[in-house]
């Protein structure tokens, strides 16, 4: 009896997390009369119009290229940068740590708005509203908190003696960093990039405000202004939605373990 | 000049950290003092030929006076609150089923992280979609195919508000509940077996020895959850643009909207003046609360 409502407790929270999304995606395969038809259709004609109209009306893969070139820079920039950090406050000798920690965790906490108008005057400045380096230097700014704590703590986990044998043979700092402790911490660099990589896939508010042009717009900016001339085009919303959503799908269905902890190791230790 | 070890440490320590330090310092501490700074001048974006004349105090005085703000702040409190009490409840519940060792449970964890990994924008479709007046699905389930019967949930200023509380409620009680596991992982399960010894019930050992010990994986994820909260952008842009009759109106929305819909950089920042210090009190007092531990620990 206890296993049979601890099974269902089970399906309900799948079935509630799972619902929404599978309707979405189930959606962009309808036909244009079968998205607002009442009684809803639940099997769809499995056409594939709406991706079709979404990749030659609406540029879908303008807009997932853009989103790749400003995720994967953001990522491998805010990595190289968490390496270096997160290394030297979990292992080397530097005043006010927690001092440092702590402002980094300010950061990732406030909201962008109190910081939006001069980052934007900033790179109006520099002449980098829609630029691809505008947003990504933004991002690496709010990537960075999370990406450091993840590293630290990492590195604070790999045993001591290591870098003791290494500064015997005669390894520099920069040579035991990075011959001995960053290929030790590789699951950490794993982790924190999944985690940066999906923060800036996702991330709406800065690219709304630097990328005005469609020409340099991420998908999330694409999907939350797309326009019919009369009404919204569900079908090809859903589908720019599914298309952006899957790669996500599958990074936590292959690596759930690494991103609960790595989200935990930002919090809970 | 030689450099003795430690002090060869220490330079290799800075330099590591200063990239790091460089971004953080150019792009969000300077930014912030950079607001203070806007927020006493006068600055119109459609009209560059008025310059930047300082005001003072001006601003502020008009902030103080402007319904709007006070109904945005007002909104935002109670998304805040609302929003974080139901992920803290659902969260804990997710992190006691997930917690129990099953079969399938790596899938189950992954199936519960997918709210989380979607992106905002695509969630706020999605409830905008689930919620529509003509062929949403909520009216479908509510109301079968009486069409007569379906409510423009978005339409309603009360309605509007629960849609928005409810999709950010799907979207991050498992952030909250992947928090609090992370905490009940560090309850050793001795504990249990003494009390089961002890003769204590399931509920007993829940009151006495779970919740007490997940205390402080509860203040963080609330904290979290709190700052992430007083953020919600997305789902408003997406789903209601502030509306009905401002039902839905949050800070940052109408930051965004004074500084980059309507070009008042100026007075657009003594929004953002007053965001980041009514969230640096909250997390301060939170900081305060959850104790020293962590950055003590951390540091």
């Amino acid at each position: 009896m206890k296993k049979i409502s601890f099974y269902i407790t089970v399906f309900i929270i799948v079935f509630l997390s799972l619902l929404p999304f599978l309707w979405f995606v189930d959606t962009s395969f309808k036909t244009s009369l079968e998205v607002t038809s009442i009684p809803p259709v639940i099997i769809p004609s499995g056409t594939i119009d709406s991706y079709r109209s979404a990749i030659t009306e609406y540029n879908l893969f303008h807009f997932v290229q853009n989103s790749v070139i400003v995720a994967g820079a953001t990522t491998l920039l805010t990595i190289v940068l968490s390496i270096f950090a997160g290394y030297s406050l979990a292992r080397l000798r530097i005043k006010y740590k927690g001092l440092i920690m702590g402002s980094l965790l300010v950061v990732s906490m406030f909201p962008q708005i109190s910081i939006a108008g001069p980052v934007w005057k900033i790179l109006q400045g520099l002449g980098w509203l829609n630029s691809y380096q505008g947003l990504i230097i933004p991002y690496v700014t709010l990537t960075l908190p999370l990406g450091v704590w993840i590293m630290a703590s990492f590195f604070r986990e790999l045993p001591e003696e290591l870098e003791d044998a290494a500064k015997i043979d005669g390894c520099g700092h920069y040579q035991t960093l990075f011959k001995i402790m960053v290929p030790l911490a590789a699951p950490g660099v794993f982790t924190a990039a999944i985690l940066v990589f999906i923060y800036a896939w996702n991330e709406f508010f800065f690219a709304l405000l630097i990328m005005t042009q469609q020409k340099f717009q991420t998908l999330p900016v694409g999907i939350a202004l797309f326009q019919g001339q009369y009404t919204l085009p569900w079908g090809e919303i859903a589908a720019a939605s599914t298309v952006a959503t899957v790669p996500l799908v599958v990074l936590v269905f292959l690596f759930q373990k690494r991103i609960v902890r790595g989200l935990s190791a930002g919090a809970v230790k | 000049m030689r450099l003795s070890l430690v002090n060869r440490e220490k330079l290799f320590a800075a330099s590591l950290l200063t990239p790091c330090f460089l971004f953080v310092v150019l792009f969000a501490f300077y930014p912030i003092i950079y607001s203070c700074y806007l927020s006493m001048h006068k600055i119109i974006l459609s009209l560059p030929y008025l310059g930047q004349p300082f005001v003072g105090f001006e601003n502020y005085k008009e902030l103080l006076n402007d319904t709007h703000a006070y109904s945005s702040l007002i909104n935002t409190l109670i998304f805040v609150f609302t929003t974080t009490f139901f992920e803290i409840l659902f969260g804990l519940v997710i992190a006691l089923v997930i917690n129990k060792h099953f079969r399938g449970r790596g899938v189950v964890r992954a199936a519960i992280l997918v709210p989380w990994a979607i992106p905002t924008v695509v969630s706020s479709q999605m409830w905008r979609f689930m919620f529509n007046d003509k062929y949403g699905l909520v009216n479908y389930l509510l109301y079968g195919a009486d069409t007569s019967a379906y409510t423009a949930w978005l339409a309603s200023p009360e309605m509007a508000f629960a849609a928005i509380i409810a999709a950010d409620v799907w979207k991050t009680s498992s952030f909250a509940g992947l928090l609090i596991l992370a905490g009940l992982q560090l309850i050793p399960d001795d504990l249990y077996e003494a009390a089961k010894i002890d003769g204590a019930s399931a509920w007993q050992q829940f009151t006495k020895i779970t919740l007490p010990l997940i205390k402080p994986a509860i203040l963080i994820a609330l904290l979290f959850r709190t700052m992430d909260a007083f953020r919600v952008f997305d789902l408003v842009f997406v789903m209601t643009q502030g509306g009905p009759a401002d039902a839905t109106n949050v800070l940052q929305f109408y930051g965004y909207k004074k500084i980059f819909a309507e070009g008042m950089m100026g007075y657009g920042s003594t929004i953002s003046v007053m965001v980041f210090f009514v969230t640096l009190i909250i997390s301060l007092v939170y900081i305060k609360v959850i104790g020293t531990r962590l950055f003590q620990e951390r540091g």
